[in-house]
């Protein structure tokens, strides 16, 4: 059957847990994970609650492939009203927590209100219990973890917390588990901080049992593991250079966003690439990668284990980070490096060490940096309000403002609003690069236009995992589109938007979609699942997320001007590269994605989409 | 030939296929809390490492069971454990200097590696090659060709 069939729901207000039957109808309408988690959501949740009252709710969502050998099947998500965007939210995690909240026997978690002081959910199987978190309050993420680990005095057991971010409001905090994965972005971190809940524990000694035919679920997954063996990005790219892959190529594009998008390719690139971190130091003769790792059952494995060169100035009297740690993926290293013109790669895995440790989101805290060095260019921030000189490519600036956001310290708390909120306070609120107030990822519009439709119509903010079409306008999967070119995006969108909906409910990772198309996942999920899993059915079933999620999203008050890029990327053509001269043609395509939708000319979906998708 | 389970620590990624194919193939359920492999993660030196039961030639579990319920598989090597004879005494648990062999509380017996009768699943199920099923008189013959490798780099002098 995949699901567990039963829910957990916890009062935070009164510190009370019941257990509740999964609604088995709707997990046959909406799958699992980021699509019936949002159909309680949005079921429950007033769409124009504050995101950071008691009102709102935030879930934590297994999929029926989760905790099962389903390669990359350990992935759970956080569904809320975003923080930093207050639109629908669903961050996707990887590591271990996943897939032992699946077997503890839940197929999901559904947080209320808010607890007079600080708690912890512990979950061991049934046993559940809102726990104090006094002694946590003020920890990192890594400190939570270990405390919590010791005083259960059971090492097995796998947490999921907010950092100081978390605690300190910062609008893009994350939910961190197994020390370096992360449901990373739209402050679901800020919505769990809100409620004063500092972390999840679990231990599951039960598995995830029930799978409807085991023989047939067994080949199916051991012919898709395959499929991402032979294939050459999930098979030797990923695993090799990790997502960093594509620091160098994208470049080359010219549609690595620079300095705030003022520039497109980042004469640095390099020195912070894939291929640098796999290059021995002058300084000390190490590399900076050490080991890829995996997370829960995933074949792939594209995770990076990083150690710092001790000798750095961000760590050189900070023995406590000389150990292996995360290692930069590419969004990070674009965000925390082209973005603010640093070329630094030790300080930019030193600041993303400090994202993980007090868990904030690497992109959108390096892109409002990227906004604020702008600012400070133009001398409208000063160097007095924030503490140092922050031109464009200071690596100390970068590594200063990153351990001042953590700890919530002098402006620190300013860049912590995100760079809609910051641009905006000081007149300039077209300099913020982004979209619903959440910061584009590492794709320039101008460079990849699908990638600008892709941001302007995701339902949590700019966003490169709700519709990633760099997959078919860069790397030619499932078939190669002209980057350059607007003709065509609007179905491209619309088709990589349904088919990610569907792989995000599903419990296993978008990584997959390197390689796995619908038809890989299909007869995986049906040999796991009761009810008849055909690709039309799934089909269906992300085009009816997607629709969900943007009924949600009107209703809160978002409107077809929400779905626009900023006037930079309309007006300023791309300077150099294969793009040099092109602007987003976001305003042409806009009108073809809504007529592909079924929606109308206002961005709302019709009478007769509706009906269609039984919503 | 007898074989043997050889573990490469190096090529682990972390990602407990292993210890779910041990638990399906063992108890037909995906639960890594009853898997007779564990993948230990040394999380500050960056280090994943699989480990399992070497199947000891003399085998401190089996000479310590008052009841002898394990057993040596003379085709395969294994020390098995014999469900309907075991007591669950945890004696051998004591007496296992590696803490591979575990008591397990649900049926009142222990649980030791058996090799799966001559096929591991665990094997099967890594995708990293960092567990494999070799000749037991030959684990090294890995290493063996790695070192091998690294002797007379030298151009030979009449090539």
């Amino acid at each position: 059957m995949g699901w567990t069939r039963k829910i957990l729901r916890v009062d935070l207000t009164k510190g009370t847990c019941k257990s509740e039957p999964l609604n088995m109808k709707w997990a046959q309408e909406y799958l699992g994970q980021r699509g019936l988690a949002t159909k309680y959501f949005v079921e429950e949740v007033d769409p124009k609650v504050d995101p950071l009252s008691p009102a709102n709710k935030l879930i934590m969502a297994t999929g029926p492939l989760t905790g099962t050998p389903a390669s990359t099947g350990g992935r759970y998500s956080v569904i809320t009203k975003g923080a930093l965007t207050g639109a629908i939210a669903c961050s996707n995690s990887g590591g271990y927590f996943g897939a032992e909240m699946k077997f503890a026997g839940w197929d999901m978690v559904i947080f209320e209100g808010k607890s007079p002081k600080p708690v912890y959910l512990a979950i061991e199987d049934d046993k559940v219990e809102v726990r104090d978190a006094a002694h946590l309050w003020g920890k990192t993420t890594w400190q939570t973890e270990e405390i919590i680990k010791k005083t259960h005095q059971d090492p097995q057991v796998r947490v999921a917390s907010i950092g100081r971010a978390g605690e300190n409001g910062v609008l893009y905090a994350c939910v961190v588990n197994d020390l370096h994965r992360a449901a990373g972005r739209s402050g679901v971190g800020t919505v769990m901080g809100s409620k004063n809940l500092k972390a999840v524990a679990i231990r599951g000694t039960k598995g995830a049992g029930g799978i409807k035919d085991g023989k047939a679920f067994m080949k199916a997954t051991a012919a898709a593991k395959k499929v991402l063996a032979d294939n050459a990005v999930t098979g030797q790219g990923l695993p090799t250079y990790g997502t960093q892959v594509l620091m160098n190529v994208i470049n080359e594009m010219g549609a690595l966003p620079t300095r705030n998008h003022r520039d497109v390719q980042f004469e640095d690139a390099r020195k912070i690439s894939a291929e640098a971190m796999r290059e021995k130091r002058p300084t000390d003769g190490k590399t900076n990668l050490i080991a890829n790792a995996a997370c829960f059952g995933c074949t792939i494995a594209c995770g990076r284990i990083s150690k710092m060169d001790e000798t750095h100035f961000s760590v050189v009297n900070k023995p406590e980070y000389w150990g292996a740690t995360g290692g930069l993926e590419y969004e990070a290293a674009w965000a925390l490096g082209a973005a603010n013109g640093v070329g630094d790669l030790e300080a930019l895995t030193f600041a993303n060490m400090i994202c993980n440790e007090d868990g904030y989101d690497p992109i959108s805290f390096g892109a409002t940096v990227g906004a604020a060095m702008e600012l400070y260019e133009l001398g409208i921030l000063k160097k007095e309000q924030l503490g140092m000189e922050a031109p464009f490519g200071s690596a100390q600036a970068l590594v200063k403002l990153a351990e001042m956001t953590a700890k919530g310290e002098g402006f620190g708390k300013e860049l912590g609003l995100g760079s809609a909120r910051l641009c905006a306070k000081y007149g300039k609120p077209e300099l913020s690069m982004g979209v619903k107030k959440q910061e584009f990822p590492a794709y320039d519009s101008r460079g990849i236009q699908g990638m600008g439709l892709a941001y302007a119509t995701s339902n949590r903010g700019a966003c490169h995992l709700r519709g990633y079409t760099v997959a078919s306008e860069v790397l030619g999967i499932p078939v190669k589109t002209d980057p350059l070119v607007t003709e065509g995006k609007a179905d491209l969108v619309k088709a990589f938007q349904d088919a990610t909906s569907v792989f995000d409910s599903a419990g296993v990772c978008v990584f997959t979609t390197f390689a796995w198309t619908l038809a890989d996942l299909q007869p995986q999920l049906d040999a796991a699942c009761e009810g008849g899993w055909s690709m039309e059915k799934l089909a269906a079933v992300g085009e009816r997320i997607w629709n969900m999620e943007r009924l949600f999203n009107n209703a809160a008050g978002f409107t077809a001007k929400d779905d626009d890029l900023p006037p930079r990327l309309k007006t300023e053509p791309a300077k150099t590269g294969p793009a040099k001269g092109k602007v987003s043609g976001i305003d042409k395509m806009r009108p073809e994605y809504y007529k592909a939708r079924g929606w109308d000319e206002k961005g709302v979906p019709t009478k007769e989409t509706l009906n269609r998708l039984g919503l | 030939m007898q074989k043997s389970l050889y573990i490469d620590a190096n090529k682990c990624t972390g990602c407990l296929q292993c210890e779910m194919a041990c638990s399906y193939e063992n108890y037909g359920v995906f639960n890594i809390s009853k898997s007779r492999i564990k993948v230990f993660n040394f999380e500050s030196a960056g280090r994943k490492v699989p480990y399992t039961c070497t199947q000891c030639a003399e085998a401190w579990c089996l000479h310590a069971c008052p009841v002898d319920a394990i057993k040596l598989d003379a085709l395969t090597g294994a020390k098995v454990v014999n469900d309907a004879t075991c007591v669950g005494c945890k004696v051998c648990t004591i007496a296992c200097p590696f803490g591979t062999v575990n008591y397990v509380a649900e049926t009142g017996k222990v649980q030791k590696c058996d090799l799966c009768g001559g096929d591991p699943a665990c094997a099967g199920a890594c995708p990293t090659g960092a567990i494999t099923y070799v000749d037991a008189n030959w684990t090294g013959l890995d290493k063996m060709q790695q070192w091998a490798g690294k002797t007379d780099t030298q151009p030979r002098a009449n090539a």
